[in-house]
């Protein structure tokens, strides 16, 4: 049975990274263009890394919009003033935001279930109004201008991800395995079961002598630390970052696509991203009214598919049902079961 | 300079009463029934908008009324159809749920009522300054803070004193109990989400004529109203007061010294309550925690 889950696991990871790796070569033919591609990878590392919290540790953030802008605004403030280096500006990106993660998690770790949604959500509007206010730093609600990506030098080689979409394409996806791949690992090792044991029971695992306080800072941290990574990438990929990104609503729109992923399943807020980024790029053109649309996609999954309408659970049920037929044509019956 | 502390102090006060009547709401509804709710802001705005539309034809004093009536209203159809699904459930879907319906009010009040600010206009009277000295101090402000002072007064009197608020009060503690007393618990959740709202839309219909009527008016009240829930103390109404109110004057003193903060002073404020009184300043250890 373990051996089966086993397979299962490599059969999605094989399909996602086959799906992944060859978009730039069936996106187009869709219609869709690379940047489009670029902003699902982009909000899918986001979502999966506020997922190792809400999904696998069971704890309710809503305000990790905040940690998500702080890498955006610290990548972008550190390619205008401070380097050159895409990777470094990145770098320090990250490290704004996990920080930030790292010392308000140690102020609400003791909070529970509405009221540390509440404490998050209050925390994390905090980067929101110093990033509107700030202007002479981060250019206030017009946003922060004036950086670009720039190219990567590997030796002889220079990699042009400014120009070139496929390759700025090909570099987030190194960073999305390098975050979603640390994600799994952790998921995998002892303190991923852990988690998933404070998740299930956590007076039990309080009991069990496992510090829970501690935990949940450290899981909280790695997800503001991943999410930070997530931004500093959305602002390259716009070369723009603005403060609605680390306002809450942000924070909402992250949390739908986990949960039109479906909540407990690793890969699903990937394509809960994507269901969302498409939806919300055609529905604006559409229409001046998507606000109401998206509204209305929330109160419907919530009141009629509250375990994701997009979630594993499909491709579990598609198995299922292949499973019970498969023996059924074994015997070369024609009763289907 | 005292002339200008105490402008800003009387100013603070004054939004500092809007925070309390919206953060009361939000807490009533967030005591008895563990919902965060996200749109209460839009229930505000909705209150300001139609007491814009009714004013003409009903009179001012009657719009202040009606108006979180109808607001109120809507707020029980909703919950009647849609939040009381939410109860028991993990509180992710209930804020993912009302945050959708936040959406959605702020979105239909920008098509009905247009997206740039419009002025609500209150009688003659009330807009006369109260004395040349104090010059910013008009007749709507003290209006304003009296209507406020007797909806807070009158909710506390009810609560205490009221059967109903007696039940809801004591909901709050342990929403079992009150129902195997034979309490029907479904109604009185709606009864006071219902009245969690009428107090929405009631700060509504005064921010009108105070600051301007726009489709995002609610939802830049409604996380100082978080922050003022979280400084009082979660689970205490007279918590909520109290950190509506000192937030508001945070706000107003820093505007003084240091404009630019003003918004942000208060997550600070919260930072140090949550760091040195983990519960909130009246709040009750292990409500809700």
């Amino acid at each position: 049975m373990t051996g089966d889950k086993r397979r299962q696991q490599l059969v999605t990871l094989g399909a996602v990274w086959l799906l992944l790796l060859t978009m730039p070569l069936w996106l187009p033919m869709l219609g869709g263009y690379m940047a489009l591609g670029t902003r699902v990878v982009v909000l899918g590392l986001a979502a999966m890394s506020l997922n190792f919290l809400l999904g696998f540790t069971g704890v309710l953030s809503f305000g990790h919009a905040a940690y998500f802008g702080l890498g955006a605004y610290g990548t972008g403030l550190a390619l205008k003033l401070l380097t050159h280096s895409t990777p470094l500006a990145l770098l320090l990106g990250v490290l704004l935001g996990g920080i930030a993660g790292a010392l308000l998690g140690a102020l609400i770790v003791r909070r529970r279930g509405v009221y540390f949604a509440m404490v998050t959500i209050a925390f994390g509007q905090v980067f929101y109004f110093i990033a509107f206010r700030w202007n002479s730093l981060t250019g206030g609600d017009d946003g922060l201008r004036g950086f670009e990506r720039q190219p990567l030098g590997l030796g002889a080689w220079t990699a042009d991800i400014l120009h070139d979409p496929v390759l700025f394409y090909y570099f987030v996806l190194a960073l999305f395995a390098v975050g979603t791949g640390g994600m799994g690992f952790l998921l995998r090792s002892p303190f991923g079961r852990t988690l998933l044991a404070i998740r299930e029971n956590e007076r039990r695992a309080r009991f069990l002598g496992i510090p829970i306080e501690q935990h949940i800072w450290l899981a909280f941290t790695i997800s503001c630390f991943f999410v930070a990574l997530a931004g500093g990438l959305n602002a390259l990929l716009n070369n723009f970052a603005d403060p609605t990104m680390l306002n809450y609503t942000q924070s909402g729109e992250i949390v739908i696509m986990i949960v039109l992923g479906g909540i407990r399943s690793f890969w699903g807020p990937l394509i809960g991203a994507a269901v969302f980024v498409v939806l919300q790029d055609y529905l604006s053109s559409l229409t001046t009214n998507w606000m109401s649309f998206l509204g209305a996609i929330f109160v419907l999954m919530v009141l009629f598919f509250p375990r994701g309408v997009l979630g594993m659970h499909w491709l579990e049920t598609a198995r299922s049902i292949l499973g019970r037929l498969r023996p059924a044509q074994a015997q070369g019956g024609g009763k289907p079961a | 300079m005292t002339d200008l502390i105490l402008f800003n102090v009387t100013n603070g006060l004054i939004i500092g009463a809007f925070y309390v009547l919206m953060a009361l709401g939000l807490s009533l509804i967030l005591n008895l029934s563990g919902v965060i709710n996200f749109a209460h802001g839009g229930f505000l705005a909705l209150g300001g908008y139609l007491a814009y539309t009714i004013a003409p034809y009903v009179g001012f004093w009657a719009a202040l009324l009606i108006s979180p009536l109808l607001v109120a209203l809507l707020g029980l159809v909703i919950e009647r159809t849609m939040v009381f699904r939410m109860y028991g459930r993990d509180p992710l879907y209930s804020l993912l749920l009302t945050f959708g319906l936040a959406f959605i009010f702020e979105d239909v009040t920008r098509a009905v009522w247009g997206a740039t600010g419009l002025p609500f206009t209150v009688p003659e009277f009330l807009s006369q300054p109260v004395s040349s000295k104090f010059f910013f101090i008009t007749q709507y402000r003290l209006f304003m803070v009296a209507v406020v002072a007797l909806a807070v007064g009158g909710l506390f009197l009810f609560l205490r004193y009221s059967r109903l608020g007696v039940r809801i009060r004591a909901g709050t503690f342990d929403l079992d109990t009150v129902s195997s007393l034979g309490v029907n618990v479904r109604m009185l959740r709606s009864f006071n989400f219902a009245l969690g709202i009428f107090l929405a839309g009631l700060a509504g219909v005064l921010a009108g004529g105070q600051l301007s009527l726009e489709p995002t008016m609610g939802a830049n009240l409604l996380m100082p109203s978080f922050v003022a829930i979280i400084v009082g103390g979660v689970g205490s109404l007279p918590g909520t007061l109290l950190g509506g109110l000192l937030i508001g004057v945070a706000a107003g003193i820093t505007t003084v010294f240091w404009p630019a903060a003003s918004e942000a002073v208060i997550y600070v404020m919260m930072a140090v309550v949550l760091l040195l009184r983990p519960r909130g300043l009246l709040g009750e250890e292990g409500l809700l925690s």
